[in-house]
């Protein structure tokens, strides 16, 4: 189905099912219940998974299939999000023509970093990506002030000129982003007896794209130009000496992630039309590294695991503070409880980082391949308790 | 003329610490062969040592003086630091006051500790795994220790100050025959600097002149054989991995009344010494101290005034721009060696 092989096809139908029931499989707790912290199913959050997954997945073709790591695809996501509030603020609040224009900035804007940057590999290319993101970061917060808007970060005002829509709403307020009518924040709730579900719109919209993201990188890393990426990571110098030119596919591989990068900074603009320089932080580049890396490099689903991964212990590692922990511990002895709260404190509320840092060590250590290496590993041994199976027919690793 | 000494003066206590940096960076890469994006976490780790020896020696108890009253007629109630009562008051405000040049001897062996657990416990298991995982792992090591400095010292800057005595400013241009107040250099800047040309000569005197750094020095251009001589190179390098650590945290040391450190300081001079150890040549150890100082003179050279006006923006960026074109002109950098890592 849709040039996919079987495998693939069940792959994505499951990813589709699970983007498109999110908002009730992240509901899994009833509102009223002291375990409704841990529900991810509002809005906002969901919509940061699928446009991180979107992100991760873009830097997943080139991390994973070239294995050139890049530290500046923050920069891409940060022209995305100016170029999608400029595009709100000049022509319409209407979504496409704001997340299209994203894509294709980025796009451009990757041309030009990746055709330097590529002339180089290994730690070099790192370096040059990270010192272009850091150029673009310093000066979007100095020089470009009049399109950036400096350390405010560029918002919507009523003195745009916004040559479709007017400046203003009906009722003279600022104007929200809008899909041809249907607002981005308009959400329909849903009731089933103690449950409550949000039904977003700009989820939804979130959602197409991520679904066409998906399709489009199982295309490529089935395609002969994944192949090529491939043969570029195992060994490029091999590949030069068969007479092989492997720069534009690199360049194109750099360029598609670019514009995946634009397409998530496009789509947070769209959600929230807001854009800042601190977008384009170099801290925020090894965010996405850490996403990818997390979830596993290379394979399908593993950015989009380290994204939802990232963002859910983000929201919720930060949102539990010392009381939450007590009434948990609550059940110990008094000086025990506090005890814990002591030990567990650093690792929660303001210090989710260090939690963060301490997770990714440990799988960059243990676990190269990242939780999906660690899916097949817990895969493996259950299947090894039963050795007189027949072994299934082995695909080629991912 | 005078804007001019003035800029390289500006320029070269910034350019120290990106010397200082660089140099550490160096000597494990040009050791070990690793890429350590925890580097600048140590520097931040040597910076908060100061900041932790300057509170330990503030750690004080409230007496009563009878002599001065409050409003009410109380006794006014005055901190004394226990280290004034256990060595006499001035030369307990002496040694409160000179704590950050005090810090430099816990310092020292405080960081090659950390060095070489941090080699022993985690960087020798990256020996064979692709420059990558390398930078990955350092990474999130990196914010780790940052983490763990700001879950003790918070997320604010702690100004530390300089002893009195280096407070005020050197009129530099005096000396040279200009009219007062035009070339004004502070004195604890100056002494950052004559530090940093320490540190940097110790390092390579210790290298030039001992059987160890000559041991080092041969493992650096030929491990394996160096090994066959039935050397033990691996511990020397642990050793230098500590020292790389020390000159790092030594930077950081002296750098505390020069900016207020903070638990990110390490991650913002991170990204520039790896430029500068570009541009100076991955693996050699005068060019990343060449490449520090040229670097910091060019950026302080950048954010005057008139240059700004010509073309605005450049103070900000000129480090990378330079960093781009050596790069993609001479990739071993200024003074790296033929056919290392030049692709």
């Amino acid at each position: 189905m849709l040039g996919l092989t079987k495998r693939d096809t069940a792959l994505f139908a499951i990813v589709v099912a699970m983007v498109v029931f999110a908002p009730f499989i992240l509901n899994p707790f009833p509102a009223a219940s002291p375990m409704a912290q841990f529900n991810a199913g509002y809005p906002d959050l969901m919509q940061r998974f699928l446009i991180f997954g979107i992100f991760a997945i873009g830097f997943n073709i080139l991390f994973g299939l070239t294995g050139y790591l890049s530290f500046g695809h923050a920069a891409f996501l940060g022209t995305g999000s100016y170029a999608g509030v400029w595009m709100f603020k000049l022509l319409s609040m209407n979504v496409l023509p704001a997340i299209v224009i994203a894509v294709v900035v980025a796009g451009l804007f990757s041309v030009l970093i990746g055709y330097i940057s590529l002339r180089r590999s290994g730690i070099y290319f790192s370096i040059l990506t990270l010192a272009f993101a850091q150029m673009s970061y310093a000066l979007a917060y100095s020089v470009l002030t009049p399109i950036t808007n400096g350390e405010t970060g560029l918002q919507l005002s009523l003195n745009d000129p916004r040559i479709l829509d007017g400046a203003a709403a009906a009722d003279g307020s600022l104007p929200v982003p809008n899909f041809f009518g249907i607002e981005m924040r308009s959400s329909t709730e849903l009731y089933f007896g103690g449950w409550e579900f949000t039904l977003n719109a700009g989820y939804y919209l979130c959602a197409v794209f991520m679904i066409a993201a998906f399709y489009v990188s199982i295309r490529i890393f089935r395609s002969p130009f994944g192949m090529m990426l491939r043969a570029v990571k195992s060994n490029q110098q091999r590949m030069n000496y068969t007479g092989l030119n492997s720069r534009p596919y690199t360049l194109a591989a750099f360029v598609i992630s670019g514009m995946f990068a634009g397409l998530a900074g496009g789509l947070l603009v769209a959600m929230d039309p807001l854009a800042g320089a601190e977008r384009m932080q170099w801290t925020r580049s090894g965010e996405v590294v850490l996403m990818t890396i997390l979830g596993g490099m290379g394979t399908l689903i593993g950015p989009v695991l380290g994204a939802g991964l990232i963002k859910y212990l983000e929201n919720i590692l930060s949102k539990i503070n010392d009381s939450i922990l007590h009434q948990w511990f609550s059940l110990f002895p008094d000086g025990l409880s506090d005890f814990l709260v002591f030990i567990v404190h650093p690792f929660i509320g303001k210090g989710w980082n260090l939690t963060l840092g301490l997770v990714f060590m440990l799988v960059v250590i243990f676990l190269p391949g990242g939780l999906v290496q660690g899916g097949q590993k817990i895969a493996a041994l259950f299947r090894r308790r039963k050795p007189d199976q027949p072994v299934s027919v082995k695909h080629p690793a991912e | 003329m005078e804007s001019f000494i003035l800029q390289i003066l500006n320029g070269l206590d910034k350019g120290a610490a990106y010397a200082l940096i660089a140099l550490g960076l160096t000597l494990i890469f040009g050791t070990l062969g690793v890429v350590n994006f925890a580097h600048g976490a140590l520097f931040m780790l040597g910076a908060f040592c100061a900041v932790t020896l300057n509170r330990l020696l503030q750690v004080s108890h409230v007496v009563l003086d009878e002599t001065k009253t409050d409003f009410l007629g109380n006794p006014r109630k005055i901190e004394v630091p226990y280290i004034q009562d256990w060595l006499g008051e001035t030369m307990g405000a002496a040694i409160i006051d000179w704590s950050v040049p005090l810090s430099i001897i816990v310092t020292i062996p405080v960081m090659i500790l950390i060095g070489v657990i941090m080699e022993r416990g985690l960087i020798k298991h990256f020996y064979k795994r692709p420059h990558a995982d390398q930078i990955l792992v350092t990474f999130g090591l990196a914010i780790v220790l940052q983490e763990i400095i700001k879950a003790f010292f918070g997320a604010n800057p702690i100004p530390t100050a300089a002893p009195q005595m280096f407070a005020g400013s050197f009129d530099f241009g005096v000396l040279l025959g200009f009219d007062p107040f035009t070339v004004f250099y502070p004195y604890w800047r100056l002494i950052y600097f004559m530090f940093s040309m320490i540190v940097i000569g110790a390092v390579f005197a210790f290298l030039q002149f001992t059987t160890f750094g000559m041991v080092v020095r041969a493992g650096m251009a030929d491990r394996e054989t160096v090994g066959l001589l039935g050397i033990n190179i691996d511990r020397k390098f642990t050793i230098m991995f500590g020292i790389a650590a020390a000159v790092a945290g030594l930077a950081g040391v002296m750098y505390t009344p020069i900016v207020s450190p903070n638990y990110h300081m390490g991650m913002d001079f991170l990204v520039l010494s790896f430029v500068v150890v570009v541009v100076g040549g991955m693996g050699s150890l005068p060019g990343a101290v060449l490449a520090g100082f040229l670097l910091g003179i060019l950026q302080s050279f950048a954010s005057m005034s008139v240059v700004i006006e010509a073309i605005p923006g450049i103070n900000q960026v000129i480090i990378y721009l330079v960093a781009m074109v050596i790069l993609l002109v001479r990739p071993r950098g200024l003074m790296g060696r033929k056919g290392v890592m030049e692709d």
